[in-house]
């Protein structure tokens, strides 16, 4: 059976399946017994399976995160939220030199299923600290894990399978994408982590998004369809590890790739798959591989200053035409009719 | 305190003493190629606490964990394996020194970044308290984890929730070679700190080892009786440098007045004088002790030198835990 559902519920429904599942998933983290539960992703939880395993925490990101190392290694399931990403720094030696390297450094006599959510901020001055999207630091070590979903129902599986990995997963959630709906199939579905997903068939250009690019992406389609130009639209799903072969099997149809990302251009994860397809289709591209990322600034906070900050299916249709040689009539293209700096009618602020 | 483990108390500091000072002996042969902090010196508080502590009780250590991990009860020939990059090693070579591990004793691992493994300990606690075990979590650190940022949010955790976590502090002055004097505020001794913190705390001297023992039982057992953890400072000093087999009072840091004044209070010499004193040792007992530790010594170093090399594809496995992709 499926029904619609949104990104929330999604990984609510997640919770709490693994949670009756596993009597050692363990779910904490700032806020997910208040009366907000974490965007509501969190809500029911406490009252369903009590305040042992599911409570709030002091604000001790480090601490909490070596905390939910430790019950891992006697066989806990900790699942560990923050409500944006850029709260977790704090926790980067825990993640780095502990986390990631536990398996590895004992002589992989045990290791550390935990996961990490976090939240990913954009628009409504959001600013500095309160939207980077850091998944290219995470994809950097070796060790962790590291989901996007971009959609409900990828929310729910691969929250499912990230709960029941044996080692650390960031699971990166956006904020954008939280009210989103979909068809989702009740009860216990796992998408495995490593394998992207093709949204779309197509054989003039590989577009490669995470997380909410795509849906920037999917409203490029139409336009870029009436231009005669045929998209292949994949969606990255696990930053680390990669789905190589999908992105290049698709790349060599294609012979050309837009990269979609949601952080800083600069040591991108972009950035990392042009290295990689280019050095292993050098001569197969008919066209340079192009990247679609933020400005490599600090985000600001100002509705003025962020006008033309985050890519939006513009840039993509824009960037896309040009790199097929195709004319790009700026009136024709349909643009979101909501102002620039929220997702839709759904968000009013604060965060 | 009975004779029996009074003498166990002693033979464990010999035994940790031989470890590291034939570690420190051979160390120029350079087989034993990564860093090592030796805790010459410190082996009171490696031998009572972890006589204290019972199989089932877990720990975590620090960068400086030969003494706790033996004290443990940790197999000794695969942490010399380990110092050595060998197959047989406690952690396969990946390790080194800094990262001992023996589940089979509950000594759960040592991690080299000051204070990385405080708040593990605690989850190890919490895991405990959840599971409603009579077990405790023993969380080794020095003077200088007090400082990280991380100490002072397991604390505030462990109090809080009355976890069954055991700190114990090894205060030895020395945080590489910056002093406690320049990285902490003269007349705030750590312990009271801690107290004022939630955690019931205690300072003792560190190189009486039936003192530490007996210390720490008490806070053993008052832990387990759900009384909420407990903040152990023990004093003590470690002769050798931070990090490598050589004396340094030469280099200006410290002095040699102040490391002769704490090699009068060797731990191990302070034992034995009180014992022989008491008739517990003689000086056969004492002979036989070395001679028992040196054979144990002789045979880890012999297995580190015949175990073999890891193959170099290994630095490729166990990156992941499950499926490798």
């Amino acid at each position: 059976m499926t029904r619609v559902i949104n990104y929330t519920k999604a990984i609510n429904e997640a919770l709490f399946i693994a949670m009756n599942l596993d009597k050692k998933v363990l779910c904490y983290g700032l806020g997910v017994d208040d009366p907000k539960h974490i965007f509501d992703t969190t809500i029911g939880l406490q009252e369903q399976f009590g305040e042992e395993r599911v409570f709030d925490m002091p604000t001790s990101e480090n601490a909490m995160t070596g905390i939910a190392i430790g019950a891992s290694l006697v066989g806990y399931r900790p699942v560990m939220v923050h409500q944006r990403l850029d709260f977790f720094l704090l926790a980067m030696d825990q993640l780095v030199n502990a986390a990631a390297k536990w398996h590895y450094m004992f002589g992989g006599q045990n290791s550390v299923p935990i996961v990490i959510r976090l939240i990913i901020g954009r628009g409504w001055g959001q600013g500095p600290t309160h939207s980077q999207s850091l998944q290219s630091w995470f994809a950097h070590i070796p060790g962790l894990k590291v989901v996007m979903p971009s959609s409900p129902k990828e929310a729910k599986g691969l929250l499912l399978s990230s709960i029941f990995d044996e080692n650390p997963v960031l699971f990166l959630e956006h904020r954008w994408l939280h009210n989103q709906e979909e068809d989702v199939s009740e009860g216990d579905f796992r998408i495995p982590i490593g394998v992207a997903n093709i949204l779309q068939k197509g054989s003039d250009l590989t577009i490669l998004g995470m997380s909410y690019m795509n849906t920037e992406a999917m409203r490029s389609l139409e336009y870029l369809k009436l231009q005669g130009i045929s998209i292949e639209l994949i969606d990255l799903r696990t930053v680390n590890p990669i789905d190589w072969n999908t992105i290049i099997t698709s790349v060599k149809k294609t012979k050309r790739l837009l990269v979609l990302d949601t952080g800083s251009e600069t040591g991108s994860v972009a950035a990392e798959i042009i290295a990689k397809v280019s050095i292993e289709l050098f001569s197969v591209m008919v066209s340079s591989p192009a990247r679609i990322c933020l400005p490599d600034a600090p985000v600001p906070a100002s509705f003025s200053l962020t006008k033309d900050f985050y890519p939006t299916s513009f840039d993509i249709a824009k960037k896309a035409c040009s790199m097929l040689d195709v004319e790009f009539n700026e009136k024709d293209f349909k643009q979101s009719s909501f102002p620039h700096d929220v997702p839709g009618d759904w968000f009013k602020g604060p965060f | 305190m009975d004779v029996d483990t009074k003498i166990k108390l002693y033979s464990k500091m010999v035994l940790i003493r031989l470890v590291e000072e034939t570690i420190a002996e051979k160390y120029d042969q350079q087989k034993m190629r990564c860093p090592t902090h030796l805790s010459t010196g410190q082996e009171a508080v490696s031998a009572a606490v972890g006589m204290a502590l019972q199989k089932e009780d877990l720990a975590v250590s620090t960068h400086r964990s030969h003494g706790h991990y033996l004290g443990k009860g940790g197999n000794i020939p695969r942490m010399i394996a380990e110092i050595y990059g060998k197959e047989g090693g406690c952690s396969k070579g990946k390790g080194g020194s800094m990262h001992l591990i023996d589940l089979s004793v509950g000594f759960m691992g040592s991690t080299a970044i000051v204070g990385n493994s405080i708040p593990i300990g605690a989850g190890l606690g919490l895991a405990m308290q959840l599971e409603k075990s009579n077990n405790i979590s023993c969380i080794f650190v020095g003077d200088g984890a007090i400082e990280e940022g991380v100490f002072a949010e397991t604390v505030n955790f462990c109090a809080q929730r009355n976890l069954p976590v055991l700190f114990l502090c090894e205060n030895n002055f020395y945080s590489v070679y910056s002093s406690l004097s320049v990285r902490q505020p003269k007349d705030r001794p750590i312990y009271k700190m801690v107290e004022a913190m939630g955690i019931k705390s205690f300072k003792g001297n560190g190189n009486d080892v039936f003192g530490v023992y007996q210390k720490t039982l008490e806070s053993i057992s008052k832990i387990k009786d759900g009384g909420g953890p407990r903040f152990l400072e023990f004093e003590t000093y470690r002769w050798r440098e931070h990090c490598g087999p050589n004396y340094d009072n030469n280099i200006g840091y410290r002095t040699e007045d102040e490391f002769l004044e704490w090699k009068r209070k060797d731990p191990i010499l302070l034992a034995e004088i009180k014992l022989l004193e008491q008739n517990i040792l003689s000086k056969e007992l004492i002979k036989s002790i070395n001679q028992k530790a040196k054979e144990q010594v002789d045979e880890a170093f012999q297995f580190a030198e015949k175990s073999p090399f890891p193959k170099k594809e290994d630095a490729f496995k166990d990156i992941y835990a499950g499926v490798e992709f």
